[in-house]
């Protein structure tokens, strides 16, 4: 695994260097070894900060946005789920290609860090990877799967998008039902579901992270910014407030959403935005046929088509009663 | 409480789209057709003017039923608004399901200017599946009930 973030360097270095590109978007180091964010490089030296291991969980597409339209080049290292973020952006327009130099690189799965402490290791000073177990703190070896994130336990593993691809080792594992739990959920009773949704919900803070986030989530203005909405940025006073922002902001992203799994890693709360995302997804393959967005820009989004014979909303049977 | 809920009323909120429904439902009214007194009208140009927030704002508001009607498929004054509708109200209502709010409380129908008879029709059904119901309690906001 080191041979990648090796080989990263000197693909950051090169692209830089050879004034290919003006600036790298990829990540550097924090404080520990697992408060790893996002950052831009101007120059070699600065790259000397420059990590990528498993805590580079952050989908880099979103900073694409504002990136793209300054002058120059902008060199970025993106993962598989990242890269359809981006081509999701390419489709709406939001970012501009031409200025982005992609490489598609190698990802094994990132990590949650509160995962580390639930198999019991009280500190983590220092991780070394394997593609399929980590060793922490140079004595405690952990199966990799039991650290990662959720998303990548339902990993897409393709790159949509890439200029070039920056890949040593084939993707290990990552094969479940990603829509295994909204399966149980909609076999539960309506009011088991009440209550699962009701007690997950009521922990938001409305940090609003999940929205800030969120690739999908690009307007100038939005609605939870909007003081007339009723519902902007502010916690919730009632339990129906908790609702509608999750029911508004998913709906949202409805047909756009490609899962990346960015709303569910960033929010303290640990709420799983990912089920109510996911309950659309799984809708629109039932109701529209199958459709993942950002893996072909060129097919019609499922919110912004229809066809005549559609089914109606009043025909559906809905989950259990 | 029991006594007081006993004679609830169950308030109904019905988006009607200009062009066709709202037509019905004035025709209704002109054929003296009745239809219940607490279903509230509200008139939007289209069916597809309906974000999921105005549902949602008006379970809020305290409706115990939410109703939206258009013109029939293939007949939207512009076009194709009620195609999307229909779509994004599939979604909504299955999502409504899906946090264990009751799926009969929210319904779509589509109602041409003919049609007074059918708009009679669908409130008094619908203002019955909702009395049966009862109060909304899962999606209220208790600030506006007294
Ligand atoms: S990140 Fe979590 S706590 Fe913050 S607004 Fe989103 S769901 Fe609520
Ligand atoms: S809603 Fe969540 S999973 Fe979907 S695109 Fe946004 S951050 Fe990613
Ligand atoms: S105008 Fe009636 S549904 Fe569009």
């Amino acid at each position: 695994m080191q041979r990648l973030e090796v080989a990263f360097l000197e693909k950051a270095k090169e692209l830089l260097s050879s004034g290919q590109v003006n600036r790298v978007l990829a990540y550097k180091k924090g404080e520990f070894c697992y408060d790893v964010s996002p950052a831009v490089f101007y120059s070699v030296e600065e790259l000397e900060n420059a990590v990528y291991n498993g805590f580079c969980g952050a989908n880099l597409s979103k900073y694409l946005i504002q990136e793209s339209k300054k002058e120059g080049k902008v060199a970025v290292f993106l993962k598989p789920c990242d890269t359809y973020s981006f081509n999701q952006l390419i489709k709406e327009h939001r970012v501009n290609r031409e200025n982005v130099y992609v490489v598609g690189i190698e990802c094994q799965g990132k990590f949650s860090i509160e995962k580390f402490y639930k198999t019991g290791v009280g500190f983590v000073a220092s991780v070394q990877e394997d593609l399929d177990s980590v060793l922490v703190n140079g004595e405690t070896k952990i199966d990799r799967n039991a650290v990662k994130l959720e998303r990548c336990l339902v990993c897409k593993k393709q790159h949509v998008v890439y200029d070039e691809l920056l890949v040593i080792n084939e993707k290990k594992d990552g094969d479940l039902d990603r829509f295994e739990m909204v399966k149980k959920l909609e076999a539960m009773t309506a009011d088991e579901r009440f209550a699962f949704w009701k007690e997950q919900l009521s922990k938001c803070i409305r940090c609003n992270a999940c929205r800030n986030v969120c690739p999908a989530c690009t307007c100038t203005k939005c609605v939870f910014d909007n003081d007339d909405s009723q519902i902007s940025s502010k916690a919730n006073a009632d339990s129906f407030e908790e609702k509608l922002f999750h029911i508004i902001r998913a709906f949202h992203v409805a047909g756009r959403c490609t899962d990346c799994g960015e709303c569910s890693r960033v929010c303290p709360q640990n709420i799983p935005l990912h089920l109510l995302n996911r309950k659309y997804i799984s809708d629109i393959n039932e109701f529209y046929g199958e459709f993942e967005a950002g893996k072909d820009i060129a097919q019609k989004g499922p919110l912004t088509n229809y066809t005549t014979g559609d089914i109606e909303p009043n025909d559906f049977k809905g989950g259990n009663k | 409480m029991q006594e007081l809920n006993k004679e609830h009323k169950p308030l109904i909120v019905a988006f009607c789209c200009n062009w066709c429904s709202y037509a019905g439902a004035d025709l209704a009214g002109s054929s003296r057709l009745s239809y219940p007194a607490n279903v509230k009208i509200i008139r939007v140009p289209c069916s597809c003017r309906v974000n999921p927030t105005f549902i949602l704002k008006a379970f809020q508001k305290g409706a115990d039923g939410v109703i939206l009607c258009g013109c029939h498929p293939g007949d939207c004054h512009y076009t194709s608004g009620n195609y999307y509708a229909r779509r994004r109200m599939t979604l909504l209502f299955s999502m409504l399901d899906y946090l264990g709010i009751e799926r009969e409380r929210t319904r779509v129908e589509w109602v041409s200017a003919a049609e007074g008879a059918k708009f009679s029709k669908v409130m008094n059904e619908f203002a019955k599946t909702i009395c049966e119901l009862g109060e909304n309690k899962r999606l209220e906001d208790l600030r506006c009930k007294d």
